[in-house]
């Protein structure tokens, strides 16, 4: 470590100017921008070749206290917009930071496509349960029975479950940890970014503010308490029935396989063509014009 | 040695209940933003493992004399 370090050992990552954060006392969302700091350093990657995608939700403020490119996109379409930042640039360390409203209600078509074609990106997705920065309606991932603005009652939906939807999809890597396992989670991360195909990461999150202000858990530490007690190893649940699995969360990866990689094989391709001679629709065109 | 930036921590206590060893405690006294910031009363328990500085959402901590 050099010798400006001498506050926090992320503080050379973030624009101080911008700090304290805009997140809630006891916000998960800043556990996870330490665990990537964790996860960046370990994978020993440059922040400055490093580029942030992010959609609308709190989660997506994240790329604006840090010091690298970042996109603050609309609303579902980071994937999106990724791609298109990706495909410019392959060089370029691609990471989407999203929120479960972002990614699983708006975008999720992104997603699912985005893991369809196994373009390089880093998705990570913080999943807090609830719609955190509108006033905590129930969201795609919401558990079933918990409670939210919208549902006094108790949540009558059965909630998405993004690691396995995301493997099926086609994702090389996937994995899912929560915030009450930081090191696990930058372990999870650092292989994310190593990956080379688009790779999954869900957070589960606290959100106290609105998903424990309503399910009887008023504190940040009460949450990520129940996160630690609820979580099951994936090894450990594969072994379980689903009745004993009920009301648990899996943690652990989800996937870790290999596929080609879509921005390679697109340049591959290019490539091909461009020393075979133009392609066939560039020829007629300049037929056309002579 | 560990140093707390009083401006960047909004007391969510995840550092009092997490330390495996216990360093910190709450203040009974609030602050002038009104949160009971966390003190690190048994700082001679510490074993700079750096959970705090990593679980910290505010990046408030700097858990320093473990950088060799």
């Amino acid at each position: 470590m050099n010798d400006k370090t001498k506050g926090n050992r992320f503080m050379d990552y973030l624009r101080r100017e911008r700090m304290p954060t805009i997140f809630c006392a006891g916000c998960g969302n800043g556990i996870v921008i330490n665990t990537f700091f964790n996860a960046m350093e370990m994978a020993e990657l440059n922040l400055d070749n490093i580029t942030m995608v992010s959609g609308i939700g709190c989660s997506s403020r994240i790329p604006g206290y840090i010091k690298c490119d970042s996109l603050h996109t609309t609303h579902g379409r980071p994937i999106a917009f990724a791609t298109g930042v990706k495909l410019a640039n392959p060089e370029m360390d691609v990471v989407v930071f999203s929120g479960d409203g972002d990614a699983a209600a708006i975008g999720g078509n992104h997603l699912i496509h985005g893991a369809r074609r196994n373009i390089n990106l880093t998705v990570i997705c913080i999943n807090n349960s609830i719609y955190g920065m509108t006033g905590g309606q129930i969201s795609p991932t919401s558990p079933k029975g918990s409670f939210g603005s919208t549902a006094p009652y108790g949540a009558l939906e059965t909630p998405f479950d993004l690691a396995e939807l995301v493997s099926a999809a086609g994702a090389t890597y996937v994995a899912r940890w929560t915030t009450a396992h930081p090191l696990q989670l930058s372990n999870a991360i650092k292989k994310g970014l190593q990956n080379k195909g688009f790779s999954f990461i869900e957070v589960v999150s606290q959100c106290p503010t609105y998903f424990g202000r309503k399910n009887k858990m008023r504190s940040p530490v009460d949450m990520m308490k129940w996160m630690k007690e609820q979580s099951i190893v994936k090894r450990k649940a594969d072994k379980m029935t689903e009745e004993e699995l009920e009301g648990k969360l899996i943690v652990g990866d989800f996937a870790d396989r290999s596929r080609p990689e879509f921005s390679e094989s697109l340049c591959e391709l290019v490539n091909q063509k461009c020393q075979e001679g133009s392609p066939e629709a560039i020829k007629s065109a300049y037929k056309i014009k002579l | 040695m560990i140093k707390m930036d009083e401006d960047l921590c909004k007391g969510c206590n995840i550092c009092t209940e997490f330390c495996p060893r216990k360093v910190y405690e709450q203040s009974k006294e609030l602050d002038k933003k009104g949160v009971h910031l966390p003190v690190p009363v048994n700082e001679e328990k510490c074993k700079k493992c750096n959970l705090c500085a990593l679980m910290c959402p505010d990046q408030a901590i700097t858990v320093e004399g473990n950088e060799e």
